[in-house]
């Protein structure tokens, strides 16, 4: 999303506007919520910090809509476009999030597996913006790209420009959709709802958590995009290479000297497929061990 | 000139290529990494004839600092936060060895509890070091401030260290146009270090005695650190002025927005402040006669300029993005020190706590300030200090709390 966001300022810069992009780095971890933001003006950007308003917001990965950690509707309302990279429909996000936003869909590709990868998707998300903004040409765009992507070498710059430009001209008949929006007027505005911060025992303000077991309770498995399977017809039953290796210590030893998952915990970095000496762990994605668990399949 | 887009690491990173730096002691840290990163890809490649060695601390990043100074080569470095308290003993240290280098500090919030955001409580760990401080609110102002700032910490009546300020995320990890000076201009304006006595060689070793008996000696050394100190603010306009000439680009040492007929002003340091200028223009719009007073350079404090700058106003608003704790907003007390005794001083001297953990500060919020120093000034009240913080700030750290407290009480009871 970075990338997407430096895709796109440089091509709004490009095409004569005062720019600010920035990436917003949140939890050091991967598969983490992650955002970026673009402003573009004629004039100098003066405003600073996270956009509480927006007029487009572009979802890169569906799942994100339904994390309240993800904040991705905040601000959102009648005057947004939403661009949802997504297999369903755009009338069923309109119901689901109950939303005035117009929302539209950037149709996901069909043969992604891991949605951590999400390839191309930084290039698709910048190009549809482009596109949904009105204002930048198809020939900036592709320089602006170009420019971006040119430390990663021609075949990257070519391959990603193919997938963005795809996307650019799927949005293009909604070309001038997004609406550039004010800022507030001092003539008329909603005064801030400030408090007195009260006093409050350092029972209560210290900032401790003092609470026990939180790693066995919080389920970082959620993380996991790809799951490791242990294919026991392999397992040479050593026991300690792969849950010696798990950084998490999510591999557990049973009493017959088996290595088992702790899918709970384990966030799927996949050390363990690497490490394995009979190789005799596999990675598959989770969205499709998940609808093998529930068609009664066995991984 | 080069106009392109970078983040305010990038724009610190020219800085120190084009003021020619010699030597680079450098430590990582969130979010100043990217500094070095880029003075280290710029040294492997060649583009840059400079040498970068990577300390095992702040402390001792600070001290390779300082002792490069000494020995008359150009130095420049970087650190944030933490790594700045790390290195703090350092820091007094090598200002007492009057040795001009310029460092970055990237400003974030200190721990506890610990936050990667901005908030000037680190930079303000430093205030009382020697070293100068120049605070930035945009980009292009971090890559000018690093070529100024060579100027002012190698003059020959200062020579004095400079920390560089920039606010962690709002700048440093955000793209904006920067017209980037041209090379051989800017070296032109650094000019050659002259490090007078300053002669450190490995080769012909000397001893630097440091140490004193009594505070006689003691108060000398310090004091004449502190009257250099002050020196900045006699030399800064001749600087200012030339750099204006070569790049057209003016810095004030308080910067000045909307100020001519302004009742009502803001008085703020570092990147907020652009978002004040928005709120300025949005209140004359209004009607209102509202200013921006920023406070570029903070070490030396330029108390003759902001005397002249305030004096006249109705009231004033006073935005610290720290807190000096049992006391209140640093940059408000050193308002009040500097406007005491003034007979057309402001009436009402506000106090505002803003943007402690990169907290942001809203458009209505500038407004509503606005309307509480004309409210106060209309009846003659004294405005108590104020944190910005909102009821809906307060239920989301109730709502936590209340977590917090459902794990204690299911601990405790097992």
């Amino acid at each position: 999303m970075k990338t997407a966001s430096r895709i796109l300022g440089s091509a709004f810069f490009m095409a004569g506007y005062e720019v600010q992009d920035a990436p917003r780095y949140g939890a050091e971890r991967r598969g983490a919520p992650l955002f970026a933001y673009v402003r573009a003006d004629k004039s100098p950007v003066n405003e600073r910090g996270i956009i509480s308003h927006p007029d487009l917001v572009v979802v890169s990965d569906d799942t994100l809509l339904g994390m309240p950690a993800a904040g991705v509707l905040q601000g959102v309302d009648q005057h947004n476009v939403l661009l949802i990279n997504s297999h369903e429909q755009a009338e069923t996000w309109v119901h689901r999030l109950n939303t005035a936003a117009t929302v539209l869909i950037l149709p996901a590709r069909e043969d992604v597996e891991d949605r951590a990868e999400l390839p191309y998707i930084g290039s698709s998300c910048a190009a549809a913006s482009a596109a949904l903004t009105g204002v930048i040409s198809r020939k900036i765009f592709a320089e602006a790209l170009g420019e971006e992507l040119k430390h990663l070498g021609e075949k990257v710059v070519s391959e990603n420009l193919e997938i963005a430009l795809s996307a650019f001209d799927a949005m293009s008949s909604h070309s001038g959709l997004v609406k550039e929006s004010a800022l507030p007027s001092a003539t008329d505005y909603q005064k801030p709802d400030w408090i007195e911060l009260p006093f409050d025992d350092a029972e209560i303000s210290a900032p401790a958590i003092h609470a026990g077991v939180t790693s066995v309770q919080v389920r970082t498995g959620l993380w996991r995009t790809m799951r490791p399977v242990i294919n026991y017809e392999r397992c040479s039953g050593c026991w300690w290479v792969c849950s010696t290796y798990c950084p998490d210590g999510a591999i557990n030893v049973t009493s017959e000297g088996l290595p088992d998952i702790d899918y709970d915990h384990c966030k799927g970095c996949l050390v363990c497929v690497a490490q394995c000496p009979p190789q005799a762990i596999e990675s598959i994605p989770e969205h499709i061990a998940k609808e093998n668990e529930a068609s009664g399949v066995s991984a | 000139m080069t106009r392109k887009l970078l983040t305010g690491n990038s724009a610190a990173a020219w800085g120190a290529r084009l003021a020619g730096v010699d030597y680079v002691p450098a430590f990582p840290i969130t979010p100043q990494t990217e500094i070095i990163e880029d003075l280290s890809l710029w040294i492997d490649s060649g583009e840059m004839a400079a040498r970068m060695v990577t300390l095992e601390s702040e402390h001792s990043m600070i001290t390779a600092a300082g002792s490069a100074a000494t020995s008359g080569v150009r130095v420049f470095t970087a650190t944030s936060s933490q790594g700045l308290l790390y290195g703090m003993e350092m820091v007094y240290t090598v200002a007492g060895w009057r040795a001009p280098f310029v460092m970055i500090n990237v400003s974030r919030g200190l721990s506890s509890p610990i936050t990667l955001e901005s908030d000037h409580n680190d930079i303000m760990a430093a205030r009382d070091s020697g070293f100068l401080q120049i605070h930035c609110a945009s980009c292009q102002e971090i890559t000018d401030s690093v070529l100024m700032a060579y100027r002012l910490a190698e003059h020959k009546d200062v020579r004095l260290p400079a920390i560089v300020n920039q606010d962690g995320f709002y700048l440093s990890f955000t793209r904006e146009p920067v017209d980037l000076p041209d090379a051989e201009k800017a070296a032109r304006f650094v000019g050659v270090f002259d490090p007078e006595n300053l002669q450190f060689k490995s080769g012909a070793p000397l001893s630097q005695a440091m140490a004193v008996l009594g505070g006689g000696p003691y108060s000398y050394f310090r004091y004449e650190a502190h009257l250099a100190l002050q020196r900045v603010l006699s030399v800064y306009d001749e600087i200012a002025d030339e750099f204006a000439d070569i790049f057209g680009r003016r810095y004030d040492i308080i910067e000045s927005y909307k100020m001519d007929d302004a009742e009502y002003v803001f008085v703020m340091m570092g990147s907020y402040a652009t978002k004040a200028r928005d709120a300025v223009d949005s209140l004359c719009n209004a009607g209102w006669k509202v200013g921006l007073a920023r406070v570029r350079v903070f070490r030396p404090f330029p108390k003759e300029k902001i005397r002249q700058l305030l004096s006249g106003r109705r009231a004033v608003a006073v935005i610290d993005q720290n807190l000096s704790m049992g006391m209140g907003g640093v940059l408000h007390s050193e308002l009040a020190t500097a406007l005491y005794g003034m007979k057309d001083g402001p009436a009402v001297l506000a106090s505002y706590i803003g943007g402690l953990g990169g907290r942001d500060i809203s458009q209505q919020e500038f407004f509503e300030m606005i309307d509480e120093l004309k409210q106060a000034s209309d009846i003659g009240q004294i405005l108590e200090p104020r944190l910005l913080y909102t009821k809906n700030e307060l239920t989301e750290i109730r709502n936590l709390q209340a977590i917090a407290q459902a794990e204690h009480s299911e601990i405790h009871n097992k």
